[in-house]
């Protein structure tokens, strides 16, 4: 295990983080980093601007910090320094019409004992909402995801990629406008993933979402996002970006089409120097 | 409509009472071959005779009996459940006060038993205090754990969207102990009766209000051994039943989300 570190330089391109974006920022990091209670260093300071509408994903070898990074975004953890922006404001005000942050764990994270429709209606009871005004909006939730059949079912009753919906859809039924997603699809296999980025990509461009996404996946990452952070780890640093210039909502023809392979291809190269770069510090 | 043995209902009673016929019949059988003395050891139709000749005052005893188990097991089961939201409220109150909930646990209740009921003047009353002893440390344990067994996911989740204290409990640590709940409950039921019959034994009470264990000391006194087996085949059975509706009770309430209770779909 690696104690702290003296203050390195940055390398070159993590020096031209900041991008500029129109219209004011959902959020914005400011020179934030995260130095564990052990003394690791998961984050060295780290500058982003994450633009209103965007899709923006985090990938990197793992130990990048790019999970450390979403929660900060989250305000599940906070910054050992520096701090952190949503909509030019700080945490305080994030829940109000507008402002509110939605967060989709890697497991679907559902209770057990209750069933579809009343997991979805969650996080509205938490805000004391009327079950008569929280019953469309339920509804509504659960058919974007395509599960309407399936409201009165129990989680065990349904495949990890429909668990996986129902969660998407207890995120959406508050109607947030900045969604926060730590690899939701990891577990599943290529072709549920797949269709559920499709559903994904549709919804965050009609909902007029900010997204940030982590991902293992070069192929979700290109097939997802506007914009992908590249992090190289010891420590958790953003080490590149690459905008990924294919207008939104996109389709299986994306995928397809030779644009899509070469931003993968490049993006593949990207990650092997990210992880050389990563290597050098000893790693955990 | 599948052959009756092929049901899985069907063989789960079956086979043990097939089994339970067997011995019985081995048990009388042999017992009436060899020519055992009653007084020294009854035969099944004895027991069912004595059973049935004894059936007011034994059926008398049981309700006595009883009254005091199901008393000591709702007053163990109150107090258990409130005793485990306060462990959960804070690690200090559960530090300080486990000890004293084990040592309430591994003392006899034999040996408590006779203070207990010099100390409370109503024979009732001491009975049940006394199967309540017996009957509470499971469910507090069990209750405990089953609060503190959150699934950190959701946990996580419910901080994220600032859940209240009050919203946290109700929503998130009550349902997910509800299966330790019941776990507690099936220990604590047989608990209550054992707890109830040593008390009784200790007590002697005779007169109206005696129960199984005043009409087993009795028996035992006049020699009658078929009442002392009617009594005790009573006790069984009441225990049987009270595992059994709690069996019912649990399976009601988590079938249709907790593994423990869920068949596999076929």
């Amino acid at each position: 295990m690696r104690v702290l570190l003296p203050a390195e330089p940055l390398d070159e391109t993590a020096k031209q983080v900041t991008m500029v974006c129109d219209g004011p920022p959902a959020v914005e990091v400011l020179s934030a980093e995260k130095v564990f209670t052990n003394g690791a260093r998961g984050l060295a300071p780290i500058d982003l601007s994450i633009a209103d509408g965007e899709f923006l994903t985090l990938i990197g070898p793992s130990g990048c910090g790019k999970s450390t990074l979403l929660k900060l975004i989250a305000n599940l953890i906070e910054p050992s320094d520096g701090r952190l922006l949503w909509w030019r404001g700080d945490f305080a005000q994030v829940g109000q019409e507008g402002r509110r942050l939605a967060f989709v764990f890697q497991e679907p994270t559902l209770m057990p004992w209750a069933r579809v429709e009343a997991n979805v209606r969650l996080p509205l009871e938490f805000g004391n909402m009327p079950r008569a005004t929280a019953d469309p909006k339920v509804a509504d939730a659960i058919a974007r995801v395509g599960l309407s059949r399936f409201n009165r079912h129990f989680p065990r009753q349904l495949s990890g990629g429909m668990k996986m919906r129902v969660s998407i859809a207890r995120a959406l039924v508050t109607n947030p406008n900045l969604l926060l997603m730590d690899e939701p699809f990891g577990a599943l296999d290529e072709f549920t993933r797949n269709k559920l980025d499709d559903d994904l990509v549709n919804l965050s461009w009609e909902r007029k979402l900010t997204t940030v996404f982590v991902t293992h996946s070069i192929y979700e990452a290109v097939f997802l996002s506007t914009r992908i952070i590249v992090m190289a780890a010891n420590p958790g640093r953003i080490f590149r970006i690459m905008t990924i210039d294919q207008p939104q909502p996109r389709d299986q023809g994306f995928r397809d089409s030779p644009k899509f392979a070469a931003y993968c291809r490049e993006l593949s190269t990207w990650l092997a120097e990210a992880s050389l770069q990563s290597a050098g510090g000893g790693g955990s | 409509m599948k052959p009756l043995f092929e049901s899985e209902a069907f063989v789960r009673i079956a086979a043990p009472v097939a089994v339970g016929i067997v011995l019985f019949a081995i048990w009388e059988i042999g017992f009436r071959l060899a020519s055992v003395p009653v007084y020294l050891f009854p035969k099944p139709t004895d027991i069912f005779a004595s059973l049935l000749h004894n059936g007011p005052s034994l059926l008398r005893a049981l309700l006595v009996t009883l009254r005091v188990t199901l008393q000591a097991f709702v007053a163990a089961v109150v107090l258990g459940t409130l005793i485990a939201f306060m462990f959960v409220q804070s690690r200090a109150i559960e530090v300080s006060l486990f000890p004293y909930a084990v040592l309430l646990q591994v003392t006899p209740v034999v040996a408590i038993a006779p203070l207990i009921i010099i100390l409370v003047k109503n024979t009732q009353l001491s009975l049940t205090i006394c199967a309540t002893l017996v009957a509470l440390f499971p469910i507090i344990s069990n209750t405990t754990l089953g609060l503190r067994s959150v699934d950190p996911g959701l946990a996580n989740f419910f901080r994220m969207n600032r859940a209240s204290r009050f919203k946290t409990l109700v929503k998130l640590r009550i349902p997910g102990a509800l299966p330790y709940f019941f776990g507690g409950l099936r220990i604590s039921s047989g608990l209550a009766l054992i707890g109830a019959v040593v008390a009784e034994f200790v007590a002697g009470t005779g007169g109206r209000s005696s129960g199984l264990a005043y009409e087993i000391l009795d028996a035992g006194f006049t020699l009658d051994i078929p009442r002392m087996f009617a009594a005790l085949f009573l006790i069984t059975l009441t225990g049987v039943l009270l595992f059994a509706a709690m069996v019912a009770l649990s399976q009601w309430v988590l079938s249709d989300w907790h593994d423990s209770e869920t068949r596999a779909e076929t």
